[in-house]
């Protein structure tokens, strides 16, 4: 068992990735397929997984949300000359910032702990959810994790 | 089209990943200074794009003719400030010049931000990601393949497409050899740019850069703008030269006392015809909440016979237009600014992986907002095969290339409806990945204009030539290594 992140760096190595892709059925709007991929099944309950998913795809429904403020924000900025996007910063960015909080977090407290690390998709052009599986390096303890991990790859 | 065979990449046999896949051929000078100075993620973008300012200014290797549309609209302006403000100030109210002024100071802006600003640039998959989609793909065929030996009566999907469906419409993604991931919806890859960008409209040569998902609505604001100046320009002399020649002087009396007038009158006579044109295809566009690049090739117009409809429109031409205008606004994907991982991290898997702190993982997110860097980010483009699509057949014609005059005019008079002849060359604009700027500024030439030397003269056909040349050079020989 890995009890936060620095462990996870130090004694552990990385097995193998799993990518969450998008989920097109509604569109390009930023969503992610809340499939519970099969390389996980060992090492996180499926529904502490969904949440994740669930919660980072409503963050991105809210940064994308076109309502009544968004239409005020988009007449204002056009009467500007779009300058004011030079000096504020926009309501995406500040939903990005709390992703990235709110990815840190899950890391610290859920995944890590289990041998996964979230890549906040920003990093990835927003196309995929990154989930890094560790295996265990040396540690007499877990070695159930290297074996279920290294079935996985073989698919 | 790259064959169509492939291997399983074992992601755990790939070599330490970089996040960027060719080869550094470019060694910057800064870096040999430093040997130890940590890199910047710009320095080793794989796009046809070079870099200023320590990556906070993107340009394409060749800036297209965005210095000529500069010149046209600096002079025309110019010279209406000029000669026929003071005129109009005396005889009719003064706030023409404040209403030129800043519907000027309005088209300068967006024309800025639309050539400067990154449209939407999505990021090459990473290695392990391009492994696990060449897994997905072999899963793929071999269900399709498994169940039937010969393959001749199963469903075969042709190579590397993926079938999503949108709202209930079946739309197919493509693979991109290059970028090495399945494209999103409505993403097409420039050729010119070698990026694949999102919601990918057209290249516009005029601008310098592609226009995608981040930077129409500075594209539709320019030209819906500059239609509006060209309008006002073209009322102002007219009325300008009218009032002159009144009291029986006549028109020639008029013109040589005020000889920018007819400069200015030949400029705007022929351009806002095409402006107005293209400002109103694309509010059409806006409204049904389509791109260039589908209503070209048409996508959801039906042509297969097939019942198809545009999945991504609202049926509502307000919420349609601000779904299009008004969406926030998204940020950058390309992280020009940010760092690339240490070989410490990199050696732990995957430069890939964010093991690193905190704080460094939020400055990677606020770099790839961008948001001072969004003028600061020009994304110029050399000029391309599939650029401005709304370049007519008919300007083709006096062009010695068709594609290439189809493709390098924007700004002709597509009201004459020849969307046909649009999708047979767009078709072909992808066999044609250049051209050289003298050609298609001299298509451009002849197509917005007719050969008049009276308006070449202050457009010299030589200058936008050395200017980027010029420019590009004095930037080479600047500090910052432009990549490629």
């Amino acid at each position: 068992m890995f009890h936060n992140l620095q462990e996870l760096r130090h004694s552990a190595s990385l097995a193998n990735k799993v990518f969450i892709q998008r989920d097109y059925s509604e569109g390009t709007t930023c969503k992610f397929q809340t499939k519970f991929p099969s390389e996980l099944e060992s090492r996180i309950e499926r529904t502490l997984f969904e949440d994740t998913v669930k919660t980072l795809n409503n963050y991105y429904a809210e940064a994308e949300k076109i309502g009544g403020q968004s239409y005020l924000e988009g007449c204002l900025a056009c009467a500007t000359a779009y300058l004011i996007f030079l000096c504020m910063e926009t309501r995406y960015e500040k939903v990005l910032k709390k992703i990235a909080k709110y990815i840190q977090e899950q890391n610290e407290k859920i995944y890590a702990p289990r041998g996964l690390l979230i890549t906040d998709p920003i990093e990835r052009g927003m196309r995929v959810i990154e989930i890094s599986i560790y295996e265990d390096r040396g540690s007499s303890g877990s070695s159930s994790g290297s074996s279920s991990v290294s079935g996985s790859t073989a698919r | 089209m790259k064959n169509c065979e492939y291997q399983q990449i074992d992601p755990q046999a790939l070599p330490t990943p970089t996040p960027t896949p060719p080869p550094h051929h470019g060694k910057d000078t800064e870096k040999k200074k430093e040997p130890r100075r940590p890199r910047r993620k710009w320095e080793v973008f794989p796009g046809k794009n070079r870099f200023y300012c320590d990556g906070r200014i993107i340009v394409a290797r060749q800036s297209g003719v965005l210095p000529l549309t500069l010149g046209l609209i600096l002079v025309t302006s110019g010279l209406f400030f000029i000669f026929d403000c003071p005129f109009l100030v005396k005889h009719l109210t003064s706030c023409i010049p404040v209403i030129g002024g800043v519907l000027f100071v309005f088209v300068l802006i967006t024309l800025l931000q639309t050539s400067f600003t990154d449209p939407g640039i999505l990021p090459r998959a990473t290695p392990d990601e391009a492994a696990d989609i060449e897994k997905q793909i072999a899963r793929l065929r071999s269900l399709c393949f498994g169940s039937d030996n010969t393959g001749n009566t199963s469903y075969r999907p042709p190579p590397r497409t993926k079938e999503v469906l949108i709202n209930q419409q079946v739309v197919k993604l493509k693979y991109c050899f290059t970028c090495k991931m399945f494209r999103p919806p409505r993403t097409s890859h420039c050729s010119l740019c070698d990026n694949c960008v999102e919601r990918f409209d057209h290249h516009c040569p005029w601008v310098g850069n592609c226009v995608g998902k981040r930077n129409y609505r500075f594209f539709y604001t320019f030209i819906v703008s500059l239609s509006f100046l060209t309008a006002f320009i073209f009322g102002c002399v007219t009325t300008h030269l009218a009032l002159r020649a009144q009291g029986g002087k006549g028109l020639v009396f008029a013109l040589q006392e005020s000889p920018g007038s007819a400069v200015e009158l030949v400029i705007c006579f022929f351009s806002v015809w095409s402006i107005l044109g293209l400002s109103g295809f694309h509010t059409y566009l806006v409204a049904s909440n389509l791109t260039t690049n589908e209503d070209i090739k048409g996508s959801w117009s039906g042509k297969s016979g097939e019942d198809v409809t545009n999945p991504y429109s609202q049926k509502n031409i307000f919420i349609n237009c601000c779904s299009v205008l008004c969406v926030p606004m998204p940020p950058s994907l390309i992280d020009r600014r940010g760092f690339l991982p240490t070989d410490e991290s990199a050696q732990t898997g995957s430069a890939d992986i964010e093991l690193p702190t905190l704080a460094a993982k939020s400055e990677i997110n606020v770099c790839t907002q961008g948001t001072k860097g969004l003028l600061e980010s020009a994304a110029l483009s050399p000029l391309l095969s599939t650029s401005c699509p709304q370049g007519k057949p008919q300007n083709a014609h006096s062009c010695p290339e068709t594609s290439p005059a189809l493709n390098s005019d924007p700004t002709s008079e597509f009201s004459k409806g020849c969307r046909g002849n649009h999708t047979s060359s767009s078709h072909g604009d992808t066999s044609h990945p250049r051209h050289t700027k003298a050609r298609s500024k001299k298509c451009k030439r002849e197509a917005l204009h007719i050969p008049n030397p009276a308006f070449d003269v202050p457009v010299s056909p030589t200058s936008p030539d050395a200017a980027p040349d010029s420019k590009a050079g004095s930037h080479k020989g600047g500090s910052l290594t432009p990549l490629h």
